[in-house]
């Protein structure tokens, strides 16, 4: 199976996972991670070609990539937008806070604004209720939003 | 003596405590002492303290360890930081702000066991808190507190981070153990148990983050110092939060027995003006509505089973007046049903089946029979029917809503029936 689509970078890191766990199957979350990373998201080319460091049938890898949403295997906007929609954020307005981003960029959930900006997504619990309503962009965890207020969000990470 | 254990040495800042920081105050003495003495008094120390998990279940944790085979061969001890149950976030603040905590506890589990390599299985949400784990574990290895001899004994000790792919199923022990081992994470069948089959299908132990770090404590000031912090037969502190429409929402260090209306009206500063407490879930979204009235039960293992809820997390949720408990649990529900692992009937096709149900009464299409159906609901996934607790959990608080919000529910029902 060709590697080709991997930069040695990669196929190193891969590697170097595998060393963590007894058998290469374990690996297979953290080798997705590390394609997602530079990449933002993981296309057919690379899923083989990561299968093919791991000695894994490609199929049996997008059955894990498909299980987790952390893991994306259709293109994502240059942003992607995770906004809490559990118990403690709904108390607090998270609904009016997803309108608020619905109406600011144009999309629905799950979908991506056609420049490839921003793709929008709800999420479970982050685990910082007490902040509610809370959001992530990319890595990044922002607390104590204005459900009103959707530009926090899409300028997050923009000049600092 | 310490009063806050776990969060006593947190900085003020926020920031992650420093090793330098974490030794000045005593850290590692606890493993130190737990390598002086044999694996079995280690297990018993625990034992002594009452030391329940924390993750929800509030299992005895030294119990758990014992059904651990004294045989040689590899052993694995696993910490559960996919902290994942909605309105919880008490792992995420342990994580981020005292790491080596973190590090020493599960070095002391594994030595109890006999394991030579961990596994701390992190949310891939909290990249932050792994951050700070690696950076206190890349210390730990260069001060020689881990590796081939672990704070220089003859004992050998590797801990890894596992970043999960983010699903609430990974919380649950034996779908962690798959997960884990990259298979796609379901439940297993129990016999075996992961304690005589778990990861690798070795024997293994699986405890949740914060239960891991009282270890430390318990090792260094003893089982009688640590029972005397709790206020029920239990021993230690818990972790409490309180998120919703509260003054000061926010996670204190209490003694466990804590009542519900201190948490609530003097950590938390009561509701906020113009919000009257309606109910409350006392320990995360799987856990039973409990009522003001409950206002004083002590929020211990038995004390909340008692009057029909579970401890669950120790991080309530707050529903106000002003909030509508149907539309409440239909939110709960949407996240259960999104989050179940599609294994088995029941819950992939209750779950759903009752979102809809919910949603269609919240919209004006339901009827009164809906009401029934919901009841039938909890009783096909009521415990026992289903492979693990996902479903039960999701249940519980239905079932609670509709004992005690029943007329929200039937004035929903009248809409659709005219």
């Amino acid at each position: 199976m060709s590697t080709s689509s991997l930069t040695p970078d990669e196929i190193t890191a891969i590697r170097k996972a595998l060393d963590t766990y007894l058998w290469p199957e374990a690996a297979a979350v953290d080798a997705l991670y590390i394609v997602q990373q530079r990449h933002g998201w993981v296309d057919d080319a690379k899923l083989e070609a990561v299968a093919g460091v791991l000695g894994l049938s490609p199929a049996y890898l997008d059955s894990l990539a498909t299980f987790y949403p952390l893991l994306h295997r259709k293109p994502v906007g240059r942003k992607v937008i995770r906004y809490c929609d559990s118990v403690s954020c709904w108390l607090m307005g998270s609904d009016r806070l997803a309108a608020s981003l619905r109406e600011r960029l144009g999309i629905g959930e799950g979908e991506t604004t056609s420049d490839g900006a921003y793709t929008l997504l709800p999420h479970p619990c982050l685990g910082a209720c007490h902040q509610a309503p809370v959001a992530m962009v990319a890595d990044r965890l922002l607390t104590g939003l204005d459900p009103a207020d959707p530009d926090t969000l899409l300028e997050e990470g923009d000049g600092n | 003596m310490e009063t806050k254990p776990l969060t006593g040495r947190f900085r003020e800042d926020g920031r992650a405590v420093s090793l330098k920081e974490y030794h000045a105050a005593g850290g590692y003495d606890g493993l130190m002492m737990a390598l002086s003495m044999h694996p079995d008094n280690v297990q018993k120390r625990v034992q002594d303290a009452r030391l329940r998990g924390r993750g929800g279940a509030g299992f005895p944790t030294g119990l758990k360890w014992s059904f651990v085979p004294r045989t040689p061969g590899d052993k694995y001890f696993i910490v559960n930081a996919d902290e994942m149950e909605p309105g919880t976030f008490k792992d995420r603040e342990l994580m981020e702000r005292d790491p080596h905590q973190v590090i020493e506890g599960a070095a002391i589990g594994a030595y109890a066991i006999g394991a030579h390599t961990a596994y701390i299985f992190i949310r891939g949400e909290y990249r932050y808190a792994e951050k700070c784990l690696q950076q206190a574990l890349d210390e730990a290895y260069l001060q020689g507190i881990l590796g081939k001899r672990v704070m220089g004994r003859d004992y050998a000790l590797d801990i890894h981070l596992h970043l999960s792919g983010g699903r609430y199923i990974c919380g649950e022990e034996t779908a962690l153990l798959n997960a884990l081992e990259g298979k796609r994470p379901i439940p297993r069948a129990k016999p075996p148990f992961p304690q005589v089959a778990g990861l690798f299908g070795q024997p293994t132990v699986v405890n949740n983050l914060e239960t891991v770090c009282n270890l430390p404590h318990i090792m260094r000031l003893g089982p009688e110092w640590y029972l005397s912090l709790s206020r029920c037969e239990d021993g230690g502190t818990k972790l409490y939060g309180v998120s919703g429409p509260v003054n000061r929402p926010g996670l204190w260090e209490l003694q466990l027995g804590t009542t519900a209306r201190e948490i609530l009206e003097i950590q938390a500063g009561g509701m906020r003006p113009g919000h009257e407490l309606r109910a409350f879930q006392p320990g995360g979204a799987s856990t039973d509505f409990l009522l003001p009235e409950h206002l004083d039960v002590p929020l211990d293992f038995d004390s909340v089973m008692a009057v029909g809820s579970r401890l669950g997390t120790g991080c309530l949720i707050v529903l106000d007046r002003q909030t509508c408990p149907v539309k409440m649990v239909l939110n709960l529900e949407t996240f259960f049903a999104r989050e179940s692992c599609g294994w088995c009937t029941p819950c992939r096709d209750g779950l759903p089946y009752t979102e809809t149900v919910l949603r269609d009464l919240v919209a004006g299409r339901g009827c009164h029979e809906d009401l029934e159906l919901l009841q039938e609901m909890i009783q096909w996934m009521a415990p026992g029917n289903t492979f693990c607790a996902l479903a039960p959990g999701a249940m519980a608080p239905l079932q609670s809503a509709l004992r005690y919000f029943r007329e929200d529910f039937e004035r929903y029902a009248g809409k659709g029936d005219g």
